[in-house]
Formats: structure tokens, sequence, C-alpha cells
């Protein structure tokens, strides 16, 4: 079980009050999980959010960004290890909306 | 009892003013989609309580909604939009060669129900793509067929309530795409008019390629810009390269066009096969919305603009102006509207008309204002004033 943080367009889309938990498949190679894994069993719980995040099942999104355990993730984009304190689910893998707007 | 609707898309949500049939007390509702920026609110003539709203941020991309109750509540559908052709390009800002990429949807249109069932009279090559998006639920197959004009220029459909949207892919075929280059706004497809008599006639409105028109429904097309002069390219009557920022047309007479291109008014009186200019004694030849009274076909609305580095009102007045014998002499219309200190603009999809008793016309400001006559223009009443940048009106009389 992975706690996904959301940005808050997609909180309110999801119905979600706050962290939303999601539930991997099991069996990914040599126990590596990714966060495209984490956004496929995101998007599967949630399908309103399919094409919010990425790009399709492609890359993410300009201006979203991805963090965990204190590391930016999002240089690797969907293909970036997500740390094992997130998979265990002792910290939650943060999903952040770049500062831009006005 | 009859209501006035106005769907009123905006720079941050969608809001909706409920007025009486007779225009004389409005509500307010919203914003439903708080944060989106609504491109486009659009209802269907066939069911006016089903609503389509083309909903964007930097963050997340298009996001499509619908409403199945006038807008009480809204589901998410389809917001796919795949291009038929991943090879070709068209032309940035400076001339060089771009792959297409979606952006966002400008303009939501319903398929007219004289166009028949898909493959029908009309010609119309819509098909069920099959196969919900499954986005919360929202489904496919209830029938409602509707296009889509998107960002970069392409027209999109769906032949299952906007579960599912596939291209168009006739008009990208026209050889003259690899010359289409963006207006400042983007290269966009941002009017779609079915004509609503011949089936299978639409037309298409690209800023900055021009006007295309299919006699098909959709599957060739042919540009229609001749008469029209472009102040901003070498070529003085090129085929495409025209910035039209709005048509229309009226239903009792559907040969003839009006258009406000990005310097002009223009006028077609075969279709769009030829235009002339009719822009005569306005204040101003730029603006961005154009809108036929909906019981006069000679009766035309624009917002002059002082010009395209200045996107206010002149003399920080804003004035409709209304032409009764369509384009020969104008005529600034405005009691109720700001006549000093008035710096807004009014965008291209910002001016709407609703048919019946009384008639009714319609502006959004990007001052966050809407204003609304019910006397073909002579005066005006400020519906909302405090709305953020207004997007997009459309109105709709319900019974």
């Amino acid at each position: 079980m992975v706690t996904v943080v959301l940005p808050p367009h997609c909180r309110r889309l999801a119905g979600a009050a706050g962290p939303v938990p999601v539930t991997l498949p099991r069996g990914g190679a040599g126990g590596r999980v990714t966060v495209g894994m984490v956004l496929d069993a995101l998007e599967a719980a949630y399908p309103v959010l399919r094409g919010l995040l990425r790009d399709g099942s492609g890359p993410l999104r300009p201006f979203i960004r991805v963090f965990a355990a204190g590391e930016d993730l999002t240089p690797a984009g969907v293909a970036a290890e997500v740390p094992r304190s997130v998979q265990e689910g002792s910290e939650p893998l943060r999903i952040v909306g770049a500062i831009a707007g006005g | 009892m009859d209501e006035v609707r106005l769907l009123v898309g905006t720079r941050k949500g969608v809001f909706i003013l409920r007025g009486d049939g007779a225009q004389r007390r409005w509500a307010l509702d919203g914003p439903a989609h708080g944060g989106w920026e609504a491109y486009h609110v659009q209802g269907d003539p066939a069911d006016p309580d089903r609503l389509y709203a083309a909903l964007w941020t930097a963050w997340h991309g298009t996001l499509i909604q619908r409403s199945r109750d006038g807008g009480r509540t809204w589901e998410p559908v389809g917001n796919t939009f795949a291009y038929a052709d991943g090879d070709a390009v068209h032309q940035g800002f400076e001339g060089e060669p771009q792959p297409w990429r979606f952006k966002r949807v400008w303009h939501l249109e319903p398929v007219p129900a004289h166009w028949g069932p898909p493959g029908g009279a009309g010609g119309e090559a819509v098909r069920g793509a099959g196969g919900a998006r499954g986005s919360g639920g929202a489904g496919s197959g209830d029938g409602g067929r509707w296009f889509a004009g998107v960002e970069d220029a392409a027209l999109f459909r769906s032949a299952d309530g906007g579960a599912t949207w596939e291209e168009v892919p006739g008009l990208r075929r026209h050889p003259s795409t690899p010359a289409w280059q963006p207006g400042a706004g983007g290269l966009c497809l941002h009017t779609i008019l079915f004509d609503p008599v011949a089936p299978g006639r639409l037309y298409v409105a690209i800023s900055a390629a021009g006007v295309f028109r299919s006699e098909d429904g959709g599957q060739t097309w042919q540009p229609a810009n001749r008469g029209l002069r472009a102040t901003y390219t070498p070529e003085p009557e090129p085929e495409v390269g025209f910035c039209v920022h709005r048509i229309a047309l009226h239903p009792a007479r559907p040969q003839v066009l009006f258009m406000q291109k990005h310097f002009g008014v223009y006028r077609s009186d075969d279709a769009g096969r030829s235009w002339q200019q009719i822009s005569g004694n306005l204040p101003s030849d730029f603006g961005y919305p154009i809108a036929v009274h909906p019981e006069e076909p000679d009766t035309v609305y624009v917002v002059p603009i002082t010009d395209d580095t200045q996107h206010y009102p002149p003399n920080g007045e804003l004035r409709v102006w209304r032409t009764r014998d369509g384009g020969g002499t104008w005529e600034a219309t405005g009691r109720g509207l700001p006549d000093r200190h008035c710096y807004v603009n009014v965008l291209r999809e910002a001016m709407a008309t609703v048919g019946g008793d009384p008639p009714g016309i319609y502006v959004g400001t990007t001052g966050g204002q809407v204003y609304g006559s019910t006397d073909g223009g002579e005066t005006w009443q400020a519906l909302a004033t405090h709305l953020p940048p207004v997007l997009s009106v459309e109105a709709q009389r319900v019974r």
C-alpha cells in the first residue's frame, strides 16, 4: 500500500479529503516499484485522473513534480524508483503542481 | 415557464446565470470547476440540460466535464485527443516546422439533428469509437454527437457523448497545412459552424489559417478565404494565412456569413466562396466576436477594439456596434455600458444571442462583467460584475 498526496485539483476530482491510499499489484520485477507503477494503480482507482498527471501512459506533464522522502524524483520521470519507505507506507509519494498561475 | 440560461466560461471556472423568461431577474450559480480555465461551455439544443465544458489548466491539461441536469452536477468524460497523423508539421511563430501537439479544446459543438444518423444523409462520418474511458463512470453510448475544435488546430468528433474522441482527418489532409501558422493565441480551431439547412456542409475557422468549408460532412475541405486581405503577410491574398477571429450566420439565410477578422469585418453572400469588407464607418475594424440578431438576419453586432496592440475599446468607451442593413452602415449602441475608463476586451467566444420573447444579446468581458440587452442593443444591463475574466458566453432558452 502506497499513500499518494495529490495536487489540489486532482484531490477534488478524486473526491478525497487528504492523501489517497493506492494498492500496487504484486510482482514488480525484483521488487522494484516505479513512479509509473504508482500512477498506473492511482489511475485504475481514480480513472478521472487519467491524462491529468502524465500524457496518456507516457511522461509526466510539464509542471508536475514528484517527491518522496525528501528527494525530487521528477528528473527520472515515470521510470524513477520509489524509495523503500514509500513502498512500505511510512512516507507518502507527493505529486505537486509547480508554482504557477495568478 | 421559460428560463434563459447564460453559460459563462471564465479563467477560474464555470458560472451559470439563470434569468426568468422575461429576463428581468437573474441569479448567479457557480463557480463549478473552480480554478479551471473554462474555454467554452456549450449546451445541446436537443437536450438543453445537457451541457459540456472544455476545461484546462497548465498543470493538468484538458478536462471535459458533462452535466445532464443543466449544470447542477457534472461528470468527467473523455479527455484523450490523439491526432490521426503523427508525422505532419505546421509552422511555428518563426516559420519553423512544428509537429502537431494537442494543447487544449477551444470549442465544443453539438451535431445538429438534421444531419441524421451517422453515415446518413448528412454524409457525416461520425463513428462510435467504442470503449468508454471509464472516467468516473461517465458513460459511453448515450448517443450525444459532438465536434470539438482544438489547438493545435484540428477537428475531433465524438459519437458517444464525449466518452471517446477521434480526429476528423480530412481537414489536416488539406495540402495547405504545412503553411498554417499560429496567431498570438495559438494555432487554434475556435469556430465550428454547421449549415442549418444543407446536410453535410460545415465551416471551421482557425487562427491564423482562415476559414475552411466542407460539403461532405467533414471528409474533404476547401479554404474559404477569397477576398480577405492579409495585412501581416508578404502576399496580400494568400490561400491561407488569415487570423479569422469569428464567423457567424443566421439560420434563415445560411448562405450569408459574417466575419470579424484580426483586421476587418467581412460578409460573404455565397457560403464563403468570396468575401467583401463591410467595416464601413466602424471606429476600428479590429475586434473578436461577431453575432447575428436571432430574428433579424441583417442585424449584426461587433465590439470594436482599438487595435492589436491596445486590446481595449477606443477611448475607453465600451460599445457594441450594430448594423441593421447587413453591414452597409454601423451605429454604436451602449446605454448602460461603461462610457469612460473602460479597458476590458470582449473575446471571440464571449458574445451570444438567444431567440424568443424577448430576444437577448449578451457580452462577457475580460474584466469579469456580463452585460445583456433585450431591446436589440439599445440598452444594456449588467448581469454580473465581478467574475473572473470571461472567456466564453453561450445562451439557452429553456422551456
